[in-house]
């Protein structure tokens, strides 16, 4: 039998296992509900795997799931390294959206690159703002930013319903709760020819490489990580804990603002409620699967962008519901959290302590 | 308003904080041996559709209530074996369980969308229902709000006058010191993080077999999460918690009020009352920090390895 002994140091090693060993348990698991649920595993991971990146159009849709989600992780990663439990980055995406899009309506197929950029940075402003409220009340008044965050996100999407069904509604939309289409003009900048993918997801890279220089090659970014480390620590170094939390908040709002604004001004080229299918939340399970490095963060985002579409497949092309997206999301998030356990922890035989063997006992006599 | 109104509004009040109650109820235990989990939500989820479910096949309520009680325990037990047993971040476990939670309670409940049941009914107790205004108010309910009132002195019985209470309390504010005084740290924490599912999973029996009689997905609406800040309202203490239960009862009714007071108002922006009550108050009770400090448990959220010191 094998019994956890305490890791006298870290494991490295582990530490870049643990996501890949992960990802591997929690596709076995969902073989075996697949099998449960009558269908051929082998199938689903086909839809699941191998589809999403099969041919271009796919590709270009795995591009439009995955950007949201990595612009949002990037933030919030650098959001936990310093022990800010951002869990608002879905708030903050919806209200960046409203406010890209209460710009948007009213722009015209005429309106210039001023109004472009005035209609992104309406959404990243907004984002921001909305991660600079829980900050705020956490630096004057201790308000827990788990708790508030959450209720930032209930009051983001009871904002988004109302602006739908009031003042951004379409006049001519039949009462649909939807604004009108966006014009051209406020459209982001295709990435390819054909499909619906965009330059966001180019922003999102350069921006996590250069979340991830700033971490690990410049000073803000190791006092940031000594301060999510030890904070004490921090505070005895003279490092400014409350700069530090307010740029790392607002960075995160900001970025997931960002995701709102180009996902109203992108793909869905207008505001509907649904405008995130929990994107915000599964930034978090992209954030820890990418180790909470903005790098990292990267093929995260990506790998959880395929199993958003994998679920929209899946529904098609096994008659599975939506629904098995969270169920796979929480699973593994489990597995990554209970996968850490390694990195702190080895496995070694049991060995039967203090239990002298009668062999011994009778070399000793014999000795004797 | 006229007294028949008042009085139905305080019924509709007690009504909706019930749920929460039960709930912060559980995990103000769970806090107090310094266990964190903020898989609330999903626990909730899961015992409402869980309990809808038992209802439905078994034609049970009871026997409905007792299966949301075994979900609710189910998922604290996989909470558990995460933070317990492998040490994991409480902080990180608990929002896996949600999402978890949330997406499971979502599959597992598909088919059961649409249907109805028929709730507990209200059970009037004889002569105390009588009495004006307070009879209605507090003896003429279902059995499960009569079970809320009975937990809340259990509980506050068993943390202040027995040596659970004690055990439980010493595990939160010093689990070495419980350790070496030979308590089974981990343990108690595994006990009481299943009397925390246990008691979720009831609080979503309430939203599903009595408050509204059916299933659906994210009936809770953040629920487990107001139910957390609660605890943190209440300073930790039982009596507090009662109170904020039913204050948050009465914010989140605040818009029937406001339409009967003949207030126009979009839906969706009254929708939020609970949310912006629910900060406003943790802004209002956290600025005393010294205060804060004091209440809150001393292990609160770190986990315990009694190899590692």
């Amino acid at each position: 039998m094998l019994r956890a002994q305490p890791r006298l140091e870290s494991s490295k090693l582990m530490s870049w296992l643990s996501p890949f060993i992960a990802v591997a348990l929690t596709m076995i698991v969902s073989s075996l509900m697949f099998l449960w649920l009558d269908v051929d595993p082998l199938k689903a991971f086909q839809v699941f795997v191998i589809m999403p990146f099969s041919d271009s159009y796919n590709l270009g849709e795995l591009i439009i799931k995955s950007t949201p989600l990595m612009l949002c992780a990037i933030g919030l990663a650098l959001c936990y390294r310093a022990n800010m439990w951002n869990i608002g980055a879905e708030g903050q995406l919806l209200i960046g959206a409203v406010a890209s899009s209460a710009i948007a309506v009213s722009a015209t197929d005429d309106a210039g690159f001023g109004t472009y950029l005035l209609t992104i940075g309406a959404g990243v402003i907004a984002g921001a703002f909305w991660a600079a409220i829980p900050t705020w009340l956490n630096r004057r008044f201790h308000t827990n930013i788990i708790l508030t965050t959450i209720m930032l996100n209930y009051i983001g999407l009871y904002i988004l319903l109302w602006a739908v069904h009031g003042p951004l509604r379409d006049p001519s939309g039949f009462g649909f709760p939807e604004s009108a289409m966006f014009a051209d003009a406020v459209m982001m900048m295709p990435l390819l020819e054909s499909g619906r993918a965009t330059i966001s997801i180019v922003i999102a890279i350069v921006i996590a490489i250069a979340a991830g220089l700033m971490l690990f090659k410049t000073l803000p970014g190791f006092k940031l990580r000594v301060m999510g480390a030890e904070r004490s620590a921090a505070k005895y170094a003279g490092f400014s804990e409350n700069k530090i939390v307010w740029l790392v908040m607002l960075f995160a709002g900001a970025m997931a603002g960002f995701a709102g604004a180009s996902e109203v001004m992108g793909p869905i080229g207008q505001l509907v409620p649904s405008v995130s299918p929990g994107y915000g939340y599964a930034a978090i399970i992209v954030a820890y699967l990418g180790r909470l490095n903005p790098v990292g963060v990267i093929i995260a985002a990506l790998f959880m962008g395929a199993l958003y579409m994998g679920s929209d497949l899946a529904q098609i092309e096994l008659g599975l519901p939506t629904a098995v997206t969270g169920l796979f999301q929480g699973t593994l998030l489990f597995f990554l959290l209970a996968c850490d356990f390694l990195i702190y922890y080895r496995f070694v035989p049991k060995r039967p302590l203090r239990k002298p063997s009668s062999r011994s006992l009778i070399n000793e006599e014999g000795a004797a | 308003m006229d007294a028949v109104l008042i009085q139905s509004l305080f019924i509709a009040a007690l009504k909706t904080g019930t749920p929460l109650l039960i709930i912060a109820l559980g995990e103000l235990i769970c806090e107090k041996t310094g266990v964190l989990n903020l898989g609330q939500e999903g626990m909730m989820l899961m015992g409402a559709m869980a309990g809808f479910a038992g209802a439905m096949v078994s034609g049970s309520l009871f026997i409905g209530v007792l299966v949301a009680m075994f979900a609710g325990m189910m998922m604290a037990w996989l909470f558990g074996i995460l933070t317990l047993t492998l040490s994991a971040n409480q902080v990180a476990t608990g929002l896996a369980l949600t999402i978890f939670g949330t997406g499971l309670s979502a599959f597992l409940g598909g088919s059961l969308v649409g249907s109805t049941i028929e709730g507990f009914k209200p059970i009037a107790i004889p002569l105390l229902s009588d009495i004006p205004f307070i009879g209605p108010l507090l003896f003429n309910h279902d059995i499960l709000v009569y079970t809320s009132f009975a937990l809340v002195g259990i509980a506050w019985w068993a943390l202040h006058k027995t040596r659970a209470g004690l055990v439980i309390r010493a595990v939160g504010e010093n689990p070495h010191s419980a350790n070496a005084l030979g308590i089974k740290v981990i343990k108690v924490r595994y006990m009481v993080t299943l009397l925390g599912g246990a008691m979720a999973g009831l609080a979503g029996a309430y939203m599903s077999l009595s408050y509204t009689p059916m299933w659906m997905e994210n009936m809770t609406a953040g629920r487990g999460w107001i139910a957390l800040a609660l605890v943190v309202f209440a300073s930790w203490k039982v009596g507090y918690l009662v109170l904020g239960a039913y204050l948050f009862g009465f914010t989140s009714i605040m818009h029937l009020m406001m339409q009967g007071a003949g207030i126009d108002i979009s839906p969706n922006l009254l929708a939020m009352t609970p949310y912006v009550a629910t900060i406003v108050v943790m802004v209002l009770l956290s600025s005393n920090e010294i205060r804060q400090k004091l209440a809150t448990p001393m292990s609160l959220g770190k986990p315990f390895d009694p190899k590692r010191q």
